[in-house]
């Protein structure tokens, strides 16, 4: 089942520096959300805080409540590569591993966290891959360098090798910054298909792709260079992008600040 | 015109006065004949003198040359270029030199039997004999060593990038480094004084202090490490943290991460910083004398009795004052290189066996 993420002041910090301050959203099953905002306003941050990758960064912390179905994440008794299994992830730039074919790239985390059977990691690789919309493209290469893709195809396998531990969440950083048109295209349709099955949470520079893509949008900002990051709206994408209910998200949607 | 206006307006503009293209190769036999002539007319020297006064004089008429055709910039650029071609071939000189040094001289010995015989009751007058016991010595050795430094240097090093926070980490980095410094006969003094004499008394039946290849193993141990800890570290954090976060983000534990994905991300350069530790412990000659003790005969057992190794080899033979000496420790150098270069070779190989080599 999707999840229902409940952000409950979520305040994250780098060492002595506040990134962003009491985050308070609700996140609902089997929709599309999108962050905005302009750079630095820590919209990937709070991202990075729902599948706490944001302590992989030494010195980095969080306050506030995370709770996924009701369970607060960061609760002691949390195993954070639980939390990682159901909440995952697809980053800015794509990252396949260099030493692993296509093949081996797509159940890398099925096979990393143990599973040792053969027709169970095929079907899962064909399944992921079909899902990605890359199997037409590369079933006849599976033993081939993953790192030889196309940028677009790079970024759609790690797509598949992040649905193929079958995540209830997944978590999108930009995914398409790095790509041309035509890969975006495909990565938005797909992000579309995907809603069916998942909770997906992207955040985006690019408002039209927000304004395709998503069914609620939050707008993050910074009052100024060096304060944290604040949720300054959040509500659905139509309202959003069409009368938006503070004037700092009107300006900012319509260029007039960011 | 030598060089184009600042401001170009027009394609016509766009051509300069260049030195027609046989004015080099032309100055520069020029200056040869012309440097040979004069020393042997001045009869000052040989033909090293002459090389460097060729040399001057085409830097001379080059730049001349250039300087009135093509202007100044173009011909200061020709006299770098001359300069820097000349210190190419300056640096590569000794190296062509020792190798071509070592494969005349130790050719005459290097041969299967060199490599199947040992020097055991050859006297002074024998031009028989070999370094079949040399080279067991130095593969034990450089082998023990290498087992023992690859997993600890390794795993130093993902300590030190991986998990090291703070002052620790600092503190091992800071005595890995001074580490790369100590000079061998140090590191063969310290087994000397810790191994040798104060603890192979108590593991062997006659209760006396022992030397043994292992003891040169443990000396080259502690010589290797800083290199094979310094080196890897440097692979490791060169491998992007994009990959970790990638495999963290599908769930994968972190020791997991390093194993499965971080190592095999490095492999290729943790080999060659083992590789260069491994042939600087293979030419260690000081702590194979102090602790291994060398031997004349075969002993392929590193853990009891002396042993010898390539580089002891070549000291000891370099030392001794018969004509049949000097080629057989020339050919063990030989030898001692050759080694190297087959271990170099294989390990970049294996390191390459992935089927997504680069």
């Amino acid at each position: 089942m999707a999840k229902r993420i409940e952000a409950n002041g979520v305040t994250s910090y780098y060492g002595s520096f506040k990134a962003i301050d009491g985050v308070t959203m609700t996140i609902e099953p089997k929709s599309v959300t999108a962050l905005i905002g302009p750079s630095g306003c820590g919209k990937s941050t709070f991202l990075r805080s729902i599948n706490r990758m944001h302590e992989v960064l030494p010195g980095a912390r969080i306050e506030g409540q995370l709770l996924i179905d009701g369970q607060n994440i960061y609760d002691r008794d949390i195993d954070v590569t639980a939390v990682r299994r159901l909440v995952g992830m697809v980053f800015q730039r794509p990252n396949p591993f260099p030493t692993m074919s296509i093949y081996e790239n797509v159940i890398a985390g099925l096979r990393l966290n143990g599973l040792k059977k053969k027709s169970v990691l095929n079907d899962a690789a064909e399944k992921a891959l079909r899902s990605a919309n890359l199997w037409e493209e590369v079933k006849d290469r599976l033993g081939r360098p993953g790192a030889g893709l196309s940028g677009g195809q790079q970024q759609r396998l790690c797509i598949a090798r992040a649905i193929a531990v079958e995540p209830q969440v997944v978590l999108m950083d930009e995914p398409c910054s790095a790509l041309d048109p035509i890969s975006t295209l495909a990565i938005e349709d797909l992000i579309t298909e995907l809603k069916n099955q998942y909770t997906i949470v992207i955040v985006t520079h690019n408002m039209q792709q927000a304004a395709r893509v998503s069914d609620r949008t939050g707008f993050f900002s910074i009052d100024k260079t060096g304060d944290p990051g604040r949720l300054i709206e959040y509500d659905d994408t139509a309202k959003i992008f069409t009368s938006p209910s503070v004037k700092r998200t009107e300006d900012y949607i319509t260029g007039r600040f960011g | 015109m030598t060089t184009p206006p600042l401001i170009v307006r027009n394609a016509n503009q766009l051509h300069v006065r260049r030195l027609p293209a046989w004015a080099p190769p032309v100055l520069t036999v020029l200056a040869a004949v012309a440097g040979y002539v004069l020393v042997k007319a001045a009869d000052i020297g040989g033909l090293a003198l002459s090389v460097v006064i060729a040399v001057l004089l085409f830097l001379v008429g080059v730049y001349t040359a250039a300087t009135l055709i093509e202007g100044r910039r173009r011909a200061k650029n020709r006299v770098a270029t001359t300069l820097i071609w000349s210190a190419f071939v300056l640096a590569l000189l000794p190296l062509v030199s020792v190798a071509w040094t070592l494969v005349s001289k130790g050719w005459a010995k290097f041969n299967p039997y060199f490599w199947q015989h040992s020097m055991n009751a050859i006297g002074p007058r024998d031009d028989a004999g070999g370094a079949y016991h040399a080279i067991v010595g130095t593969l034990e050795q450089a082998g023990i060593a290498t087992i023992i430094t690859v997993p600890l240097g390794v795993a130093g090093a993902i300590y030190i990038v991986e998990y090291g926070r703070g002052f620790l980490a600092n503190a091992i980095r800071f005595f890995v480094d001074v580490m790369t410094g100590i000079p061998s006969i140090v590191a063969g003094l310290f087994i000397l004084a810790f191994w040798v004499y104060f603890v192979t008394k108590y593991f062997n039946a006659r209760g006396e202090p022992e030397k043994s290849g292992f003891a040169a193993a443990l000396a080259l141990t502690i010589l290797m490490l800083p290199t094979v800890v310094r080196s890897s570290e440097e692979m490791l954090r060169l491998v992007p943290t994009a990959l970790r976060e990638g495999s963290y983000a599908l769930g994968v534990a972190k020791w997991k991460t390093i194993m499965r994905i971080v190592l095999p991300t490095a492999a290729p350069g943790i080999v060659t910083g083992v590789m260069l530790a491994v042939a600087r412990a293979c030419g260690e000659t000081a702590p194979v004398l102090l602790v291994a003790g060398g031997n004349n005969a075969i002993n392929t057992n590193p853990f009891e009795g002396q042993q010898s190794s390539l580089s002891y080899f070549v000291f000891e033979q370099a030392q001794v004052s018969t004509k049949f000496a000097p080629p057989r420790a020339w050919a063990a150098a030989l030898t001692l290189v050759v080694l190297v270069l087959i271990l170099t070779i294989a390990a970049k190989l294996l390191a390459r066996r992935n089927k997504l080599a680069r």
